[in-house]
């Protein structure tokens, strides 16, 4: 499965560890939320660079405390129409202020690119090659949004407000 | 995505045929039994054991492209061989409605 | 009403060629029906019993005359001819091709109409009552705080894969014409001891399987939280709906388990992290949605004009205009209902011909503007009293003008198992005799007001809960019956009918719906008392004796 990552697709950094296979000291990994729970102080500061999948029917506060630590967080799409990871999304870039990547795994499609982008996610674990490598065109589907998300993008209410604006202040 | 052959046990109760409706417009068709579709109900590949019924069904899903929400319903054949629909839904869909449809002037 | 700019037409463009490539991949099979079926339901596309149907949005319930001849427009070229007015203000075509449909949204997106969100799991279409902006004595417009949702729900990223669809309603009267309470928001727009404008929030209404009136979960939420407020109660939905079991669902089934305070307190603590974020609304981004709503240059105009005097003599106009010719807030104007319910006709449908006349009308005599009501009339909404006379008989040649709006032929229905997949009988057929039945103008007059709401299966599409005769069609070895409710109401009063005996067979319903009238006009205490205040005072029982004594 193809990873997108800044608008291309790039070998995975980070590497899938099982739930039953040995985790090792060095190296970049990505392991279930259960796993990571399970030993949270000693995994969170560990050489090298971790990421928790975190399932999306568990409320993302019990890895808050962990976030400042931790490379990479994925959230699960069961199903795409199954849009919980979209809140978790937002409540961890938005509220928590993580920096780390964002991943959005399970049935990630070209449709809902944009809306992951939106929520906060950096990276993307695409189902279909084709979608992967229609990425970077699909994303410029959309130029207007009408709400705010914590993507900085300037909402239509306030892009019209400043047209006013520069309108009233051009006469 | 789950077969529908594993979501509910397929049992028919008299002769039955499989119906669908066209991807690209919408119409209502007919497996026919040369592993095709039909908008003419008289095309229809008529089965009568469960069995042929869920291998009818399954070829017809297969065919994701050109058919969509295909199931399983009853016809009535009757003495001469012709097949008329099994139910009041199956009625609607191979006569229409029931009402006279607005005239345009 | 309002007029899109550059950036709201730019969404609905780019939302067009979104689709159309979508569906170009679909037909080629790169798009699995089952990854495709919900992008498709997120433009208002159906897979019915016959054909595709395809619902389009029409926000609150407000068109202009340009946008109803687009409408006319698409319903002869990608359909039959005609098209039908819903439930919630928006307008379905039955016939329509999905590899046609991107060129239908083109052409609508071209008036600023399109089909956003008019199904799927996600925000619907936020309805208002028809007589918004022009009802004496309305706190203010509702539709300003309409067009502000709308925008603020329109693909919405966290909220496009809600566990099932979320309904939105607004009224700033009294008198609730948008049938608030059985919504999963319903906001009653009001201003508070200090003045301030704000919204009673109610939650958790809904028909359908498990039908509940909403309750209120805040009593007042300033005009500046709103949004806020709404995406507080919709995360917590979007987190804890159920998605295991699509019957229980709703909003209304998590606010049922958890019960109206619990989950009062879930949004409030989601809602006080977020509450002075990007989404506080500003006075001035109110102030400048409300510049982009157009209201009429009204002159002034005496209440009774010459005009109005000479037709009096017409008893047909009389009729029509004590029935159909409703006060508005403007002195010498009047909001005017446009029946859809003709004797003998399906409900709440129009052929493209008469809605190109209808803009015609309303271009001559609404300053271009036209209103759809969720009973399936249209109505134009600023009618100078003296063109009442020559405006009815335009509409009566058009065949809008029968004079039988709220009366007992005035039936609000879903399109039943002659159009709809999923059915269990047929609605349409049983309006259509019912409005026979009861064709003549003085019976009807006599009888009152009266809602009959008919639906073709429990998804309740035809509100039959909330009718004061609600029909139900099921099915009974493969034959259509029917469950006879009375007593259910929408407005501000709203409540869920009551069952008033065994289902009855198709050839049987007319006759029971007579016999409801007749009981009622036995028991009634005085003619003015209204059918509904008859059930509620007498109760159900009377009316069940009567009604099944020989059944």
């Amino acid at each position: 499965m193809p990873l997108v990552k800044g608008g291309k697709i790039i070998a995975d950094p980070l590497i899938h560890v099982a739930d039953d296979a040995e985790i090792p000291g060095e190296g970049a990994i990505l392991i279930s939320a259960a796993r990571f729970l399970g030993d949270a102080e000693a995994l969170s500061q560990r050489a090298g660079k971790t990421g928790v999948i975190w399932p999306n029917n568990r409320d993302v506060d019990d890895l808050v405390p962990y976030l400042g630590r931790l490379a990479a967080v994925a959230l699960v799409f069961p199903t795409f129409r199954d849009g919980r990871a979209y809140s978790q999304a937002r409540l961890l870039r938005e509220r928590h202020g993580f920096k780390g990547e964002l991943r959005a795994i399970g049935q990630v499609l070209r449709d809902q690119f944009v809306f992951m982008l939106r929520a906060g996610f950096d990276a993307f674990e695409v189902k279909k090659e084709s979608d992967a490598e229609a990425f970077a065109a699909t994303v410029k589907r959309y130029s207007v949004f009408y709400q705010p998300t914590g993507d900085g993008r300037i909402t239509a209410l306030h892009r019209r407000m400043q047209l006013r604006h520069s309108e009233s202040a051009g006469q | 995505m789950t077969s529908p052959l594993e979501q509910k046990k397929i049992r028919i109760t008299g002769p039955s045929m499989v119906t669908a409706n066209r991807t690209w417009d919408g119409v209502v068709i007919y497996r026919t039994s040369k592993q095709g579709w039909s908008a003419d109900l008289s095309d229809a590949a008529i089965v009568r054991t469960s069995d042929e019924a869920r291998a009818l069904l399954t070829e017809s899903i297969a065919d994701d492209v050109g058919a969509i929400g295909a199931y399983i319903a009853p016809v009535e054949v009757r003495d001469g061989g012709a097949i008329k629909p099994g139910n009041l839904r199956e009625h609607i869909r191979s006569e229409g409605v029931t009402i006279d449809l607005p005239v345009p002037a | 009403m309002y007029a899109y700019d550059e950036l709201d037409r730019t969404i609905i463009n780019e939302r067009v060629e979104e689709f159309r490539d979508q569906v170009k991949r679909r037909l080629s099979g790169e798009l699995t029906e089952d990854e495709f079926k919900m992008l498709r339901l997120q433009n208002g596309v159906y897979l019915q019993l016959h054909a595709y149907m395809f619902r389009v949005a029409i926000p609150y319930g407000t068109l202009s005359s340009k946008q109803l001849r687009a409408l006319a427009h698409v319903a002869r070229r990608y359909d039959r001819g005609y098209g039908h007015f819903t439930t919630r203000q928006n307008i379905q075509f039955n016939w329509i091709k999905l590899a046609e449909l991107p060129d239908a949204l083109a052409d609508l997106a071209e008036v600023g109409i399109h089909a956003m969100q008019t199904s799927g799991n996600n925000t619907r279409n936020v309805t208002s009552d028809q007589w918004a902006g022009v009802a004496p004595g309305e706190v203010e417009d509702p539709r300003i705080w309409s067009e502000l949702l709308r925008q603020y729900t329109t693909l919405h990223p966290e909220f496009s894969f809600l566990p099932r669809k979320f309904k939105f309603a607004i009224t700033a009267s009294d008198h609730d014409r948008a049938a608030i309470k059985v919504h999963d928001i319903g906001l009653r727009l009001y201003k508070n001891e200090a003045g301030e404008t704000g919204f009673e929030v109610l939650v958790g209404g809904g028909l359908g399987r498990t039908p509940f009136i909403g309750k209120t979960i805040k009593p007042f939420v300033h005009g500046h939280d709103l949004l806020s407020y709404v995406e507080a109660i919709l995360r917590v939905y979007n987190q804890y709906g159920r998605r295991d079991n699509i019957y229980k669902a709703r909003i209304k089934i998590l606010v049922h388990e958890l019960g109206i305070e619990k989950f009062a307190r879930e949004v409030e603590e989601e809602w006080l992290q977020m509450r002075d974020s990007a989404l506080a609304i500003d006075d001035s981004v109110i102030e400048d949605i409300r510049s982009r709503f157009t209201y009429p240059a009204y002159e002034k105009l005496p209440h009774m004009p010459d005009e109005l005097k000479k037709a009096a003599h017409d008893p047909h106009f009389e009729a029509w205009r004590k029935n159909s010719v409703a006060p508005h807030k403007v002195p010498g104007y009047a909001i005017v209902t446009l029946s859809l319910k003709p004797v003998g006709g399906p409900p709440g449908d129009a052929t493209a011909d008469q809605m190109d006349a209808i803009a015609d009308l309303a271009d001559k005599y609404s300053f271009g503007e036209i209103r759809v009501g969720h009973e399936q009339n249209l109505a134009l909404p600023h009618v100078a009293r003296r063109d009442l006379p020559v405006l009815w008989k335009a509409l009566d040649k058009i065949g809008v003008a029968t004079p039988n709006v709220n009366l007992v032929s005035d039936i609000i229905a879903c399109p039943g198992l002659d159009y709809c997949s999923l059915a269990n009988a047929r609605s349409i057929p049983i309006a259509q005799e019912l409005t026979r039945r009861f064709a003549n103008h003085e019976t009807a007059n006599m009888i009152g007001r009266l809602h009959i709401n008919i639906s073709g299966c429990i998804n309740a599409c035809g509100h039959h809960h909330v009718g004061h005769i609600g029909i139900l069609g099921v099915e009974k070895n493969g034959e259509e019956f029917y469950q006879i409710t009375i007593g259910g109401r929408a407005d501000e009063k709203a409540e869920v009918g009551t069952l008033i005996g065994p289902a009855v067979p198709y050839g049987e319903v007319a006759d029971v719906i007579e016999d409801i009238v007749e009981a009622y006009l036995a028991l009634r205490a005085r003619p003015d008392e209204l059918f509904i205040d008859t059930v509620k005072r007498l109760g159900v029982e009377p009316f069940k004796e009567r009604v099944y004594a020989t059944r």
